[in-house]
């Protein structure tokens, strides 16, 4: 893993002290007709922290992601920097500063990479700014090509771009929208092993100077790059802390245990590997 | 020849081109009456260009655009039957007489002022579609829904035209005798509305091509292809969409204003369904996604319908019926998008630049093309 020294990297718990931007959950409940996918979870996550949220399927992972974004209605409280998120439409929250991506890439395809990355810059352009032809690159966008390793395609239709390089650029989106906040839903869903490291380095590089969750089901992803992991059962927290601590944890054991016993998704080992936490380190 | 080919100077070529064809050869080469039947089709064309925004670039299948043209062309026409009764000495246009009506009724008597009715032609449409849309879009009524209920007006407006006496029923507003002072039956004034109408359409186009090219028309597409993605950027796509279809209407009100001086007849048949679906047909086929695929399927229908219905006049409607299903089923992206492909090809297989095409927005249909 390489990390330039001169940037922040994130830790556990945030790395920017009292100065920190945050986002505070606090009881949040979502129920489709009853069932409740999310029945009071509570989140503090501070900037410069690495959060990946793991959980069986249907613990109400995404549907958490959901209800911070507005995607669905929810109770109990969203707080970023002390504005109230809940109730807020999703292109309010979006220009709060908290933005998401998708389980599937929803890039636009007839788009070109800058163009993608251009409109994502653009959600507070004047109605003059927007009637005119985009001349310049705005220098954020340029330097998003660059993280995120685009900048040769930047004239591609993002439609044929490959999987990997289209989630790359919809982080790449997400940072230039200058989100604080980034809920990031399988990134690296369906992504080769190179491009899971890549993906995992980005995550780092960025995940310095912002808030980054990360809805994840790849366990040796997650013990990679994870700095903090909170863990979801059934819409509840069920363990928060460290990849060990979490790991450790017999409650978490038993959920993925029991899962996998019933012949789901048994992802999980529960011993920690020794050379998985030294990897981290 | 990098002159030629950079899109600025095409542009420019191109627009110079149009206009020396619409003001120059045209009035040379065609008859009065052809010359008005061509002013006829630049008025469909105009509603075509919006639609190609709306409904090409936009995603908005704007199956009700004769509501808007409708409205534009009876204002027209309404302030032309006052004109000309004023000219007589009478206080009611001579249908009213007949119909036994005495005084002009309260909804006519603003449009006795040339600048209200303007004013009103300019306004009332995009006013309208501007309502309509706020309330469409917020709700995110969209696809389908949104087709059905679009038609669905131009249905409603059709009929209630029909049931009013005072904007002449089925019948509508005919025989109109001058225009803002000009005198309809002198050739030369029929030559200006057509220059009117050129000129107008060559604005719309300009307008369009602005719209398009600047960050709007990407964003306008993003929310076509992607309209929950937008939202999560921070755009309410409802604002976004609302543009394009205020546009389009406003076009179409305009249109139907041209429309009424140079074919001296509105009625309900020209605004219903079935001339609503007609100022698509051109669109799809033309290209709904381009810029000028439009205009060209637009006045190329047009054209068609009246050169075959003079010698097959019951047989055209099916050709026409049977060209839309083959363009909407096999080409998606109209004539502009073959000719588009039949470029690409020819580029692929040379590997040399192609020569500046007729078309300008030729670059932007093989962007759009390579994606699909």
């Amino acid at each position: 893993m390489t990390i330039p020294a001169t940037a922040k990297e994130p830790v556990l718990g945030g790395n920017a002290g009292m100065s920190s931007e945050y986002l505070e959950v606090r009881d949040l409940r979502v129920s489709f007709d009853g069932f409740k996918a999310v029945d009071g979870v509570d989140l503090t996550l501070m900037q410069g922290d690495l959060r990946f949220l793991i959980g069986p399927n249907g613990a109400g992972k995404t549907t958490l992601v959901d209800a911070i974004t507005g995607l669905v209605p929810a109770t109990g409280s969203v707080t970023k920097s002390g504005v109230e998120l809940i109730g807020k439409k999703v292109h309010r929250i979006a220009r709060l500063g908290v933005g998401r991506t998708f389980q599937t890439a929803s890039v636009f395809e007839e788009l070109t990479v800058l163009q993608n990355l251009d409109i994502a810059a653009g959600a507070g352009r004047s109605a003059l700014t927007l009637l005119r032809r985009r001349k310049t690159v705005l220098p954020a966008i340029e330097e998003a090509l660059d993280v995120t390793g685009l900048g040769k395609l930047r004239d591609t239709p993002a439609g044929i771009l490959a999987h990997g390089q289209k989630q790359w650029l919809e982080i790449g989106m997400l940072l230039v929208q200058n989100c604080s906040v980034l809920l990031l839903d399988e990134p690296v869903a369906g992504m080769s092993h190179e491009e899971r490291d890549e993906t995992g380095n980005l995550l780092r590089r960025i995940g310095g100077e912002r808030t980054v969750v990360v809805v994840e089901h790849d366990m040796d992803f997650m013990r990679a790059f994870a700095t903090s992991v909170t863990v979801l059962h059934a819409g509840t927290v069920l363990s928060e802390g460290t990849v060990e601590q979490v790991q450790a944890d017999p409650r978490v054991q038993e959920v993925y245990l029991g899962t996998a016993a019933a012949g789901a998704a048994p992802e999980l080992q529960p011993e920690v590997s020794k050379e998985d936490s030294d990897a981290r380190a | 020849m990098s002159i030629l080919t950079s899109g600025r100077y095409r542009a420019w070529a191109g627009f110079a081109l149009a206009a020396l064809l619409l003001f120059v050869v045209a009035p040379a080469v065609l008859s009065d009456f052809r010359l008005s039947l061509l002013g006829k089709f630049l008025c469909f064309a105009i509603v075509a260009v919006g639609i190609g925004l709306a409904w090409g670039r936009g995603g908005m299948l704007t199956l009700g655009q004769g509501v808007f043209f409708g409205l534009g062309a009876y204002m027209m026409a309404m302030h032309l039957k006052i004109a000309d009764a004023e000219l007589r000495g009478d206080t009611v246009p001579d249908f009213m007489q007949i119909a036994g009506i005495r005084e002009l009724p309260g909804y006519w008597v603003p449009f006795t002022s040339p600048i209200v009715t303007i004013l009103g032609i300019l306004l009332i449409p995009a006013l309208v579609a501007f309502v309509l849309g706020l309330g469409v879009f917020k709700r995110r009524v969209k696809g389908a829904y949104f087709a059905i209920l679009s038609q669905a007006l131009a249905a409603a407006f059709a009929i209630l035209l029909v049931g009013q006496q005072s904007t002449g029923g089925s019948n509508g507003l005919n025989r109109f005798r001058t225009f803002f002072g000009f005198n309809l039956n002198d050739p030369a004034n029929k030559q200006m509305l057509f220059f009117i109408a050129a000129g107008v359409l060559l604005a719309v186009v300009a307008v369009t091509r602005q719209l398009m090219n600047s960050r709007y028309g990407e964003l306008l597409v993003a929310v076509r292809d992607q309209e929950e993605r937008v939202r999560f950027l921070g755009y309410d796509p409802a604002n976004i969409k609302l543009v394009a279809y205020v546009t389009a209407a406003f076009f179409a009100g305009v249109a139907g204003a041209l429309f009424v001086p140079i074919v001296g007849i509105i009625s309900p048949a020209d605004v219903g369904i079935v001339p609503s679906i007609a100022f698509l047909i051109g669109v799809a086929i033309g290209g709904r996604s381009t810029l000028l695929g439009p205009v060209l399927g637009a006045i190329g229908v047009a054209w068609a319908q009246s050169a075959f219905s003079e010698s097959f006049p019951s047989g055209w409607i099916y050709a026409q019926g049977l060209l839309f299903i083959v363009v909407v089923g096999f080409f998606p992206a109209g004539v502009a998008g073959l000719f588009a492909l039949l470029k690409r090809k020819k580029k692929a297989s040379s590997e040399q630049p192609a020569p500046p095409g007729p078309e300008d927005e030729t670059e932007a249909t093989e962007r759009m093309e390579m994606a699909r």
